[in-house]
């Protein structure tokens, strides 16, 4: 089967749906590939370049519409783009179904089958095909550089013979795939990056780029709601969290905002009052300027001054770094495309009871199939109600036990007081105290350096060699000969103990 | 000639010198110290005994001197860092050999004379010198037979063995009884030598029932026993240095053994009663719930290291049994030169004898900074990206934690199961010497590598 790609129609739109590189491995797959001419001149692939990777070259968008039978786009078809759709042709880009109901209207009408790259399931599984994380992670990195360009210092401080420079301070608020790549990109400049999230779940997330993540002072509200997304929150934790930005707003250089809810205006996190609070020179990049703009004062496609704040409201971020977006929106295409044609023949299949084709395909054989029933597995299961910790059982240590071993023992020692002679109760003192200092010496000693211990305490303990020397001298021959035995093993051990644990204590390096 | 208090004068620096000397051992910088501390203790203590007290006989004693210590110094020599622990084994056993004499010669000695109560307490000291160091002796060689593979290491059981040791230990007190009684009649000797015979067997009998995981309990408590011999002859010659001396080593050993004790969750009564894994029945209900082992070669371990960002090494008796100490610091460096975050987890009773492992990487050069106990790196084990278990078994065995049928449930494990991947590296799927079945190598994130330590690391390292 044939698939063709289109040049891209909208305004400013840079971005191609494939590139040469993506292409050839289309071609792997069984497909034939045809290129309107100049489809990628905007984002710097040269119709050479995509013919040296095997494809065809059109030289008209309407021969492209007529005879491919899968189209890959990256935007919606602009009105009368997609009028010639026939039944059997396969057609895939971003659709946004929800936002352009007319169009979904106008697809399922054609009885071709419409495939929307923005209604990929969120699930491990279709991680290759999100088109929407690949995207969002590049616009947040764009976001980035579009406050650098805006921003009239460093990012990093540095401490410079001409004086001390500052680092820059960012808030990025939501730290989804957009945010956490802003984190990412702010941090590897040098700035100083703080977050906030409405989803607990990403606290990690965050602090595991190194970045702050500011916490409410509230009640434990999760915004999690399905397939990873966050959700609409309360008044209550809506009020605490605009207190938060305002107190941020007066700190901060930049803030960086990707709010978004699912299916619903963007959420106005940055009033007016808190720009006007911001210091002069400051930046506001708003990610949600297409669904209305997180900021008050957010104008979609521009970027504006106000009281000496410059706000950007770019919505084609993606577009502004053609050739990389272009090369992931493709590959998200081929997986997609891979998964379609299970034979690898060149031939696509729409299996609806997969749950990823199910949930990106919007229409099919003059049907509407969206909304799809709700995904099985969202990207983050739903929190498990923490197990209700077994109740510490108190076990008081028996006292009995102490008492009467102490008891035993003081008796037995009083009995002993009586009969000994001073002589030995001397020589029995010593030998308690000896007991506790070596009990107070030992504790100390370090696990690794056990082995060394038993050595030297073996070396040390051979003392008993002054027994024999006692000895030695009887004049009784069988003693002195057992005496001189004693001497000869004694020594041995205090040879052999002390030699080897000065071997081994000198193995130990750092 | 020196007079008598010169002579008491030493014998306190020495007894000084012997408490730096293991106070020393508190960390390596001043470990080194520590010993040379205990030798110039020693050193004074001969020399003050040798001109202080010694009258004649200088040849013999010389030469008797001669032979011991240079015998000493060739064993410290030639040893195997391995073969640590019998080493320790057998000098304990001269120890109490030594002890038994000491206390034989006194007792025969005429020139030693007591009346009334001095008599009996001096025949105690006797008797319990030399029980305690026939005891320590006939254990210690067993022990070293058991460590040195030249007697098995399964524990041997006899039945009704507690009846037996209960038997013995009142035929020792009742002939000690006859030859306190027959001692003051100025006889004795025939119950001393029965006494000695019983206490052989005592030891031989103790260490028999004793299994090989067990090891480095006896081990240290054979190390207490030869510190109370020492104590107990000092009692019978009046002589405080060797009270205290004994006493230190003695209480040394004994917290030795705690420790061990501790660290396998276990009586030391129960250890000394002998025998692992003779529960039987429920070592049987963790074998029936098997699964599957994934076996991986040495190219798949060698990319999941170089993958990694941690990895944690916990060797095992295995370890030492391959000789792979060396390979495992080659290893350890290659990793680290790649600037992946190395470390050692330890179990305290991994080994045959306490802080066995620790000697071993020290001979191969690990820094000893990277080796950590098991209560400081357990808790770490989540950040972990693999964990290369060698040649251990019962402490990485989950079951001590997740079945509280099982024979070692409570003892404290590394939990290497909680990292991301374990590699465990065995020669086959046999049991430990808990005889207990291991889940970990059941477990999903575990990769078995089958072969010799030794070999398989070999290989890794090439890949690598």
């Amino acid at each position: 089967m044939k698939i063709g790609v289109p040049k891209e129609l909208h305004i400013g739109e840079r971005r191609v749906a494939t590139t040469p590189d993506v292409a050839k491995q289309l071609i792997k797959l069984g497909y034939s590939v045809a290129i309107e001419t100049g489809a990628g001149s905007a984002a710097s692939f040269s119709d050479t370049a995509y013919l040296a990777a095997g494809c065809e070259i059109v030289s008209s968008a309407g021969e492209i519409w007529s005879s491919s039978d899968i189209i890959f786009k990256v935007r919606a078809p602009e009105p009368g783009e997609a009028d010639t759709l026939r039944p059997e042709q396969t057609l895939a880009c971003f659709l946004w179904p929800a936002q352009n109901p007319e169009l979904l209207k106008k697809l399922t009408a054609s009885g071709a089958t419409a495939i929307a790259m923005d209604s990929v399931p969120r699930i491990s599984r279709a991680q290759k095909m999100d088109a929407l994380s690949s995207m969002a992670n590049i616009a947040g990195y764009r976001a980035v550089i579009e406050a650098a360009q805006h921003f009239g210092r460093f990012f990093t401080g540095q401490i410079t013979a001409a004086g001390k420079v500052p680092p820059a301070t960012i808030l990025v608020i939501g730290a989804g795939v957009a945010g956490l790549a802003a984190i990412g990109a702010a941090k590897s400049m040098g700035a100083i990056v703080r977050s906030f999230d409405t989803r607990p779940e990403v606290k990690e997330q965050v602090e595991s780029m190194n970045a702050e993540f500011l916490m409410l002072d509230f009640d434990e509200e999760d915004g999690s709601g399905e397939g990873g997304y966050a959700k609409v929150m309360s008044d209550e934790f809506i009020k605490a969290e605009m207190t938060l930005f305002a107190e941020q707003a007066k700190d901060v250089d930049i803030i960086i905002t990707t709010a978004l809810i699912p299916g619903k205006p963007a959420p106005r996190l940055i009033t007016a009052s808190m720009v006007e609070s911001m210091k002069d020179g400051s930046v506001v990049v708003d990610l949600a300027a297409e669904q209305g703009g997180n900021c008050e004062l957010t104008e979609a496609d521009k970027v504006v001054l106000k009281n000496g704040v410059s706000i950007i409201g770019y919505t084609d971020l993606p577009s502004r770094l053609a050739a990389q977006s272009s090369q992931l929106y493709g590959t998200n295409l081929r997986h997609l495309l891979t998964e379609m044609t299970p034979e690898n023949d060149g031939n696509i299949v729409v299996d609806m009871d997969d749950e990823v084709i199910r949930g990106a395909t919007i229409c099919t054989g003059g049907e509407t199939t969206w909304p799809p029933p709700a995904p099985k597995l969202s990207a983050a299961p739903p929190q498990a109600e923490p197990e209700p910790l077994p109740a510490p059982v108190d076990e008081k240590p028996s006292i009995a036990g102490p008492i009467i071993a102490t008891a035993v023992g003081g008796l037995a020692l009083l009995g002993l007081g009586a009969v000994a002679p001073p002589s030995f109760m001397a020589h029995f003192t010593v030998f308690v105290l000896a007991c506790f200092v070596g009990y107070m010496v030992i504790w100390n000693v370090k696990p690794a350096l056990h082995t060394p211990l038993m050595s030297v305490t073996n070396a040390i303990s051979s003392i008993i060699v002054i027994g024999a020397l006692l000895q030695i001298s009887a004049a009784d021959k069988v003693i002195m000969w057992i005496a001189a035995l004693t001497v000869m093993i004694t020594s041995v051990n205090i040879a052999g103990g002390f030699a080897v644990t000065r071997r081994m204590l000198e193995m130990f390096r750092k | 000639m020196i007079s008598a208090g010169i002579v008491t004068v030493s014998y306190i620096a020495a007894t000084i010198l012997f408490i730096l000397a293991l106070g020393g051992l508190s960390n390596q910088e001043t470990a080194r110290r520590g010993n040379w501390y205990g030798i110039v203790g020693m050193a004074i203590a001969l020399l003050a005994t040798i001109f202080g007290v010694v009258t004649q006989h200088y040849a013999i004693l010389l030469v008797a001197l001669l032979i011991g210590g240079s015998v000493g110094i060739l064993l410290a020599r030639r040893v195997q860092m391995t073969q640590m622990p019998e080493l320790v084994a057998i000098l304990h056993s001269l120890v109490g050999l030594a002890a038994v004499a000491v206390g034989f010669a006194n007792f025969m000695d005429p020139t030693v004379h007591f009346e009334g109560v001095e008599l009996t307490i001096h025949d105690i000291e006797t008797y319990l010198g030399i029980l305690i160091g026939a005891v320590t002796f006939s254990g210690s060689v067993i022990a070293f037979g058991k460590l040195s593979g030249r007697i098995g290491g399964k524990p041997m059981l006899l039945p009704g063995r507690h009846w037996m040791n209960l038997g013995l230990l009142i035929a020792a007190i009742w002939f000690g009884r006859e030859f306190v009684i027959q001692s003051a009649a100025g006889d004795g000797i025939t119950p001393l030598i029965v006494m000695t015979v019983v206490a052989l067997l005592f030891g031989i009998h103790m260490v028999m029932a004793i299994g090989g995981a067990d090891m480095p309990v006896v081990v240290s408590m054979l190390n207490s026993y030869s510190g109370w011999a020492a104590s107990a002859t000092g009692f019978m010659l009046n002589n405080d240095l060797l009270i205290v001396t004994g006493a230190l080593v003695g209480s040394s050993g004994a917290i030795l053994s705690y420790i061990m004790c501790r660290a396998m969750n276990r009586k030391f009564l129960n250890v000394i009663a002998g025998g692992f894994g003779t529960g039987g029945g429920t070592v049987a209900s963790s074998t029936e719930e098997q699964g599957e082992v994934v076996a991986i070669d040495a190219n798949e371990a060698a990319s999941m290291l170089a993958g990694a960002k941690q990895v944690m090494i916990i060797p095992g008796y295995g370890m030492a049994v391959a000789q792979a100490q060396h390979i495992v610091h080659e290893l350890t460096t290659a990793l680290r030169a790649k600037g992946i975050n190395v470390r050692f987890g330890i179990h305290p009773v991994a080994g045959r004898m306490p802080g066995h492992m620790n000697v071993l990487l020290a001979e191969a050069r690990v820094p000893y900074d990277i080796v950590f106990e098991m209560d400081e790196v357990n808790d770490d084990f989540p950040e972990v990206d693999v964990s290369i278990v060698i040649g251990a078994n019962d402490i990485v065995n989950p079951s001590a934690q997740e079945e509280p049928d099982s024979p070692i449930a409570g003892m404290p494990v590394l939990e290497c199961w909680k990292g991301n991947t374990t590699i465990v590296l065995k020669r086959s799927m046999a049991t430990g010497y808990a005889g207990v079945q291991n889940p970990l190598f059941f477990k999903e994130n575990t990769r078995m590598l089958f072969g010799d330590a030794k070999d398989s690391l070999d290989a890794v390292f090439k890949v690598l």
